[in-house]
């Protein structure tokens, strides 16, 4: 064996499917001097990969997720490695029946077509052993299949290799990574160090052990995921290959049956959550079978034989066939159930690809490649970025916690709005104790405890009457109150005070902080101090990043305030455009900060009677900040909105917080001000006014123009994405956003229903909507607009239908709605003039 | 007629064998359990028994309370009970001998036939059911590969050398069987249900007759593989030849 080398561009850790891919993208993307080492044997290290279940099923409610997937399949089939068998979703309750439909409207939103919703009996036509009298129906996808994910791995590795770009040592262990100035320099094994400008993690559940010798974080657990084989099983005797019946995933069981060759593997996610850490896991040599094939737990087990037996009596009750293997698994599990991908916000130059699975392991590592080559991938990976981790999201409480709460949940029927229940009240506001006496429901957002709606407005109901738009069906009622739609409509009367304390706030500041936040913002950003601008953030390619406000505070001094769940990740986005000489510098103010919001028409009133300073809008126009003083407190005001309406921000120092509440609620109290939650602010507030959200309209794979959110004229200063931004101006966009409203919300059985958002938009004949780019349309968001007594969707539509009257459809658990164009662009349906907010 | 199977709970080692600091027990914490392959051909050898003549089988096994997942482990694949005979120290073969015997006795059941592994996976003693055999005045056959049972006699095979020694002896009788005796087999599911069903009675030994003292445990080094490298491409073949010849594949 060759002796390992002193340097290299790339070094990648990890032999498993992951680090293959990251491994094999990085050479065919055109870098070379790259080495992979593993510290197990090859083709198989001993990792998840090669005890993995291997089938891949496409449809996620996840855009993302299931854009990879797809991508995964496409790579598999083209290595040869992939064999379609077809797979099928069976219900066992109504829940199930209709989460089904929920999942073929995700399927058609992400473009998979060849999926349908089939009787018990087809099912049983497919799958001749199972019992079709337990089940209610299922949901078919012809295209999945199983993969060969050790022989695909070993094929991505030697294509790396034939390229003359990679060098793989096995039996490798690395013993540490040497960090200098915030740079990765050096990974020392067991046989002799390597310099490496980056290094990749892509060690599965052995992640968090590597990345922390580096210093850096990689928030996810090794946990257990049961399976067993079964066999000889007579039905398969004359089989031909590994698999020729689809695989049947019970879901309301949380487990899969699939046939592999003569035999039948049963696996589970419904035992209880068995969470280990890195260090539990034996070397390779003291492992009885491999390192990441713990001994099986009958116990753990024993409901889940009873749920097989009765699916499938035929094979798993004949006592003729015996259990030939089983063993707990490992896997790699994330507190949040995405992925971890991206550069490290600790170390510079070193990746992190872990937290994946098969099924994402080749598209995932092509991502990788291109984020460390191009600095973006073509797909959005942004609810996988490593960078999305607050500080107490990295604590191993928060880890076990939320994994422990989400396992079961593997194949659960998760509402779009679902809360966790672990690990809650980590970041209170200084209001905690107000809005809780104020019947405040709270939401989380990274950590912190946000009131969405509070039962003290209850009162309201009765005042709006049928204008809050009820709900009956259980479904769109979960996480929901029609309170939410009382204090949107009180707030558009009198003033509604909004504690938003959860956002992200960091100063740039120095010498050079101007041409940071120029290089970073679409809009100018050399104005005068005081202003306040809203900006797009571009990608390379001039697709979102992110959307955010900044404000001038200094001729040296911008503070960001962006949102609290990608907040994390714009902080890094600023960090990696810092000068390396050190004349510009970030400084994290989430923690110093509270914020509250007042809006309104009787906002000014408000605000007015508790302090000297001139609100009138002559004085303090839109757009502006000034530090004002109300009763003992100087307040940052800063005079902009997200709900339509006139208003401020203020903050103050976190411990000033209380005080602050105390006297605008006392001022506010004769005119009627109201708590208004995050479901004003977040949905309806925002969706009448069209204001898009990122991670919801806002992604790199739209740009500035198909949003509608383009600016007359173009700053003279650079930008990131500036080329593709002036590019993308000059052309006719294949997509515009527009608003639009529901015509009839009856259901096929009577019941009126309202989207919750990812539904697929069609036309009247029933057909996709897809533009040029192949992109489909969907709901980007969906929610109530009560002052206009709409339900509104936000979608991509193409050219010709973007036409403001145009007739279309909307499909939602199963049945078709009819939908009008409202609005085309970012014209907000709701004050379209802007007079509330100008006045 | 009434079989008993004595078998004996195990941690299933890897290629590499960890101790606790100590030095006085393996570290099993990330090991699984099972028993020796002798003993897994031992319930079989009981169940086929029962499958040809009718009766019932028993597992008994001298351990800690977690040895009951051995227990329902075999329960699976046929037996109709267990006994643990639970304790919380270790016992040397005398010891564990003494033991069973007191619950065998105390069981009440006239078994037909006693079978155990020849050996248990860990300490290998190769004694317990020699001793069983001479505590009940029965007559004990050891390591046996073969056996049949007809009109209350047992006939047994067992390999020595090249020589295969054929015994038979009337029952009630103790046999000590060998890996390759039966193939047995795997558990079902429906084994599986049906076993958490099955009693497990549980006995506390009244003595611990146990006179060898555990000073500490070491880990034999570890043979190299012995794997040669006789060449790379086509110059190998000379060297392989003649290592064929040498052992007499080629000539």
């Amino acid at each position: 064996m060759s002796s390992l080398p002193t340097k290299a561009k790339v070094v990648v850790i990890g032999a498993g499917i992951v680090g293959n891919s990251v491994a094999y993208h990085l050479a065919r993307l055109g870098w070379r001097d790259l080495v992979q080492i593993d510290k197990g044997p090859l083709p198989n290290p001993g990792g998840s990969t090669g005890h993995a279940s291997n089938f891949i099923y496409p449809t996620d409610h996840s855009k993302e997720m299931t854009q990879i997937t797809l991508e995964s399949m496409r790579q598999y089939k083209e290595m040869g490695v992939f064999t379609e068998c077809g797979g099928i979703e069976v219900a066992r309750t109504p829940e199930r029946m209709q989460e089904l439909a929920r999942r073929m409207s995700s399927a058609k939103s992400w473009g998979i077509e060849d999926v349908e919703i089939i009787s018990p009996e087809r099912c049983k036509e497919l799958v001749p052993f199972l019992d079709e009298t337990v089940i209610l129906g299922g949901f078919y996808t012809p295209s999945v299949g199983v993969v060969d994910s050790v022989r695909g791995g070993t094929i991505m590795r030697e294509r790396a290799i034939e390229l003359g770009a990679l060098q793989s040592f096995a039996n490798t262990e690395v013993l540490g990574i040497d960090v200098e100035e915030g740079r990765v320099k050096r990974v020392r094994t067991d046989r002799g160090d390597i310099e490496a400008e980056y290094v990749v993690i892509a060690c599965g559940c052995w992640s968090p052990r590597i990345a922390s010798m580096a210093g850096a974080s990689i928030p996810l657990t090794p946990a257990v995921h049961q399976m067993k084989d079964l066999g000889p099983v007579p039905h398969f005797a004359n089989s031909k290959g590994d698999i020729e019946f689809p695989i049947i995933r019970d879901m309301d069981t949380n487990m899969y049956e699939r046939q592999h060759g003569s035999g039948i593997e049963v696996g589970s996610y419904a035992h209880r959550p068995i969470l280990y850490s890195p260090d539990d896991i034996p070397s390779n040599a003291a492992a009885t079978l491999s390192p990441t094939e713990f001994p099986f737990t009958q116990e753990d087990f024993d409901l889940q034989d009873e749920h097989a037996l009765e699916l499938m009596p035929e094979i798993i009750g004949d006592e003729k066939i015996g259990q030939k293997y089983a063993i707990n698994g490992i896997l790699s599990l994330t507190p949040d159930g995405m992925p971890i991908v991206g550069e490290t916000p600790e170390v510079k130059g070193l990746w992190s690809c872990a937290a994946v699975w098969i099924k994402e392991g080749p598209g995932t590592g092509k991502s990788l490649a291109e984020m460390m080559i191009h600095g973006e991938s073509e797909i959005d990976m942004n609810t996988s970025d490593i960078a999305r981790f607050h500080e107490h999201q990295k604590a191993t409480y928060h880890i076990k916690a939320r994994t422990a709460e989400g396992f079961n949940k593997t194949y659960g029927i998760v509402h779009p709005n679902e809360q966790y229940e672990s690990n809650r009240q980590v970041r209170l506001s200084p209001y905690y104790e107000q809005e809780k006496a104020l019947g405040a429901v709270f939401y989380e957002t990274a950590g912190w405890e946000r009131p969405f709606w509070y039962e003290s407005n209850a009162a309201l109901l009765a005042k709006y009457g049928d204008a809050v738009m009820p709900r009956t069906s259980e479904w769109e009622s979960r996480w929901w109150s029609p309170i939410i739609n009382a204090e949107h409509l009180e707030m558009r009367e009198t003033a509604g005070l909004v504690d938003l304390t959860a956002f992200v706030i960091f100063d740039v500041k120095g010498p050079s902080a101007l041409n940071v936040v120029q290089q970073v913002a679409v809009r100018q950003m050399d104005v005068a101090v005081g202003k306040v601008v809203y900006t797009p953030v571009l990608s390379h390619n001039g697709g979102f990043k992110s959307d955010l406000t900044i404000m001038r505070l200094a001729h040296d001094c911008f503070r960001v305030v962006t949102g609290g769940a990608h907040g994390m990740a714009d902080k890094k986005w600023f960090s990696d455009h810092l000068p390396a000489d050190g004349t510009a510098q970030i400084e994290d103010l989430t923690s110093n900060f509270t914020t509250l919001g007042i809006w309104g028409p009787k906002a000014r009133e408000i605000l007015q009677s508790v302090t000297d300073n001139d609100l009138s809008n002559e004085a303090f126009p839109f757009g502006n900040c000034r530090i004002i003083e109300i009763g003992p407190l100087r307040v940052l005001a800063s005079r902009i909105s997200y709900v339509g309406e006139l208003g401020w921000e203020l903050y103050v120092p976190m411990e000033q917080g209380a005080k602050l509440w105390e006297q605008i609620w006392n001022a506010g109290q004769p005119h009627g001000l109201i708590p208004v939650g995050i479901g004003v602010y977040g949905t309806t507030g925002r969706l009448e006014k069209s204001y898009r959200a990122f991670g919801a309209e806002l992604e790199t794979e739209y740009n500035v123009i198909e949003t509608g959110m383009q600016t007359p004229k173009v700053k003279a200063q650079d930008f990131v994405g500036k080329a593709s931004h002036l590019a993308q101006r000059e052309t006719t966009p294949v997509a515009v956003l527009c608003s639009l409203t529901v015509d009839d919300h009856t259901s096929s059985t009577g019941e009126k229903r309202y989207m919750l958002g990812r539904e697929p938009i069609m036309t009247l004949e029933g057909a996709p909507i897809v533009d040029a780019k192949g992109r489909r349309s969907y709901v980007t968001s969906a929610g109530s607009a009560p002052s206009l007594g709409k339900h509104i969707l936000m979608s991509y539509l193409t050219p010709e239908h973007a036409v403001i009257g145009n007739k279309l459809i909307v499909e939602y658990l199963g049945d078709h709605y009819p939908v009008t164009v409202a609005g085309v662009g970012s014209a907000p349906l709701f004050d379209p003039k802007n007079e509330r907010i100008l006045s | 007629m009434d079989v008993l199977v004595c078998i004996k709970r195990v941690p299933l080692v890897g290629g590499e064998i960890l101790l606790t600091e100590d030095k006085m027990e393996i570290d099993d914490r990330r090991l699984g359990f099972g028993l020796s392959p002798h003993e897994e051909c031992a319930v079989e050898a009981g169940v086929r028994l029962i499958e040809e003549f009718g009766g019932t089988v028993t597992v008994m096994t001298l351990g800690k309370a977690e040895a009951e997942e051995q227990l329902r482990d075999q329960l699976a694949i046929g037996p109709d009970r267990a006994i643990l005979v639970e304790t919380t120290s270790e016992f040397d073969p005398q010891g564990t001998a003494s033991a069973l015997v007191e619950a065998i006795r105390s069981d009440g059941t006239n078994f037909d036939l006693i079978i155990l592994g020849a050996e248990s996976a860990d300490t290998a003693g190769y004694q317990t059911g020699i001793r069983i055999a001479h505590a009940l005045g029965r007559p004990v056959i050891t390591n046996v590969k073969g056996l049949k049972v007809e009109n209350g006699v047992i006939r047994c095979e067992r390999q020595v050398g090249s020589i295969r020694e054929v015994y038979e002896v009337p029952l009630p009788a103790v046999i000590t069987v060998k890996d390759g005796v039966n193939i047995p087999r795997y558990p079902s599911v429906p084994g599986r249900i049906k076993a958490r069903k099955k009693p497990v009675d549980k006995v506390i030994p009244t003595t611990r007759m146990t006179k060898l003292e555990k000073t500490g445990l070491s880990v034999p080094p570890t043979k190299s593989s012995g794997a040669k490298v006789l060449g790379h491409g086509p110059e190998a073949a000379v060297a392989l030849v003649a290592l064929l010849r040498e052992i007499g594949i080629a000539k």
